[in-house]
């Protein structure tokens, strides 16, 4: 459970919709993993198709909270036009909001992000930013109005995982009592606890469980990872040492010699 | 008139973006709609007025990450 924009949610994974063999699999994917937020997108509607109807009907079947992103954004003009479509077809101020900078990487174009975080933010938006790890980025984002940073910790889709668990670690440790989501990067459940054990509030993912050989026990194992990750957090691991540390005591051995 | 719809040129009668969307047989419940960059929110489309040359766009949900 944790707070964003004054809600209580329940789970700590958020989940993408996109890339699922068949809605059947997305929906059980779902069901298996317990998240009460998806995110979603808007595309072109071809007249008379009535394809976006009927995914929204299966996600409204879900009970759950959506999430609207701008995917596929390269400006700011793009970014904030789209997410006031959004809000005006899913009826929600939330938004998951990229703004890609690079064809290749699909790195943010941080400095359009700000601004369009700032646009958004005093049109009465409350937006969940796609970022980096970059501390400043996350500053000027806060000071845009945004109540909660989405730093990746991998290029979207990669599978790769934390490639810099230094710097999200430096990450949670700057931003402490803000909620932050780790978007995109993440591959194998592993990951997800990984940055549930260093403090992260929650993880938004898609491919990596989209795209796994069998969505719905993948997603069922993200949850478990997810739950496992947090307790250990609160749990309060121990820091690594440099040195043995006997774990038996070494007091009361017994003397051969 | 000629306007661009979903970046694709074409020849259309109706005057206003309601009726545009009937003319093409959108199902109005599910799509957001914007002119020229703009978005035109969905009570606002039996007022808004198309002019020649006007870019629309009609997007639905989908799936998205």
């Amino acid at each position: 459970m944790f707070e964003v924009y004054g809600e209580t949610v329940a789970s700590r994974f958020l989940l993408g919709t996109a890339q699922y063999p068949s809605p059947q699999i997305l929906a059980d994917a779902v069901k298996a993993s317990g998240a009460d937020i998806l995110t979603v997108s808007l595309r072109r509607e071809t007249a008379g198709s009535g394809s976006g109807g009927r995914f929204w009907d299966l996600i409204r079947e879900m009970n759950v909270k959506v999430l609207p992103n701008t995917a596929g954004c390269h400006s700011v003009k793009e970014a904030v036009t789209t997410a006031r479509m959004a809000r005006d077809l899913f009826g929600t101020d939330w938004i998951k909001l990229e703004v890609i900078g690079h064809h290749d990487s699909l790195q943010p174009d941080v400095f359009g992000l700000v601004e369009a975080a700032r646009i958004l933010s005093d049109d009465g938006f409350k937006v969940f930013p796609y970022t980096t790890d970059d501390i400043v980025v996350g500053e000027r984002l806060l000071e845009a109005g945004c109540q909660v940073l989405m730093p990746w910790c991998a290029p979207i889709g990669s599978a790769k995982g934390p490639v810099n668990p230094d710097a999200l670690r430096a990450y949670r440790s700057h931003f402490s009592g803000v909620p932050l989501v780790v978007d995109a990067g993440l591959g194998r459940p592993s990951h997800a606890a990984a940055v549930l054990e260093l403090g992260f509030d929650a993880v938004l993912l898609n491919t990596a469980v989209a795209k796994a050989g069998d969505p719905v026990a993948m997603a069922r194992s993200f949850a478990m990872a997810i739950e496992a990750g947090r307790l250990a957090y609160e749990a309060q691991p121990l820091e690594p040492r440099d040195m043995a540390v006997p774990s038996t005591p070494v007091l009361g051995m017994a003397v051969f010699e | 008139m000629k306007l661009t719809i979903n970046g694709e040129p074409q020849e259309v009668a109706s005057a206003t973006l309601a009726a545009l969307l009937d003319e093409l047989a959108y199902d109005h419940e599910f799509l957001a709609t914007a002119r020229n960059g703009e978005l035109v929110c969905a009570e606002e489309r039996s007022a808004c007025v198309l002019e020649a040359g006007d870019r629309i766009e009609i997007l639905s949900p989908m799936q998205g990450g």
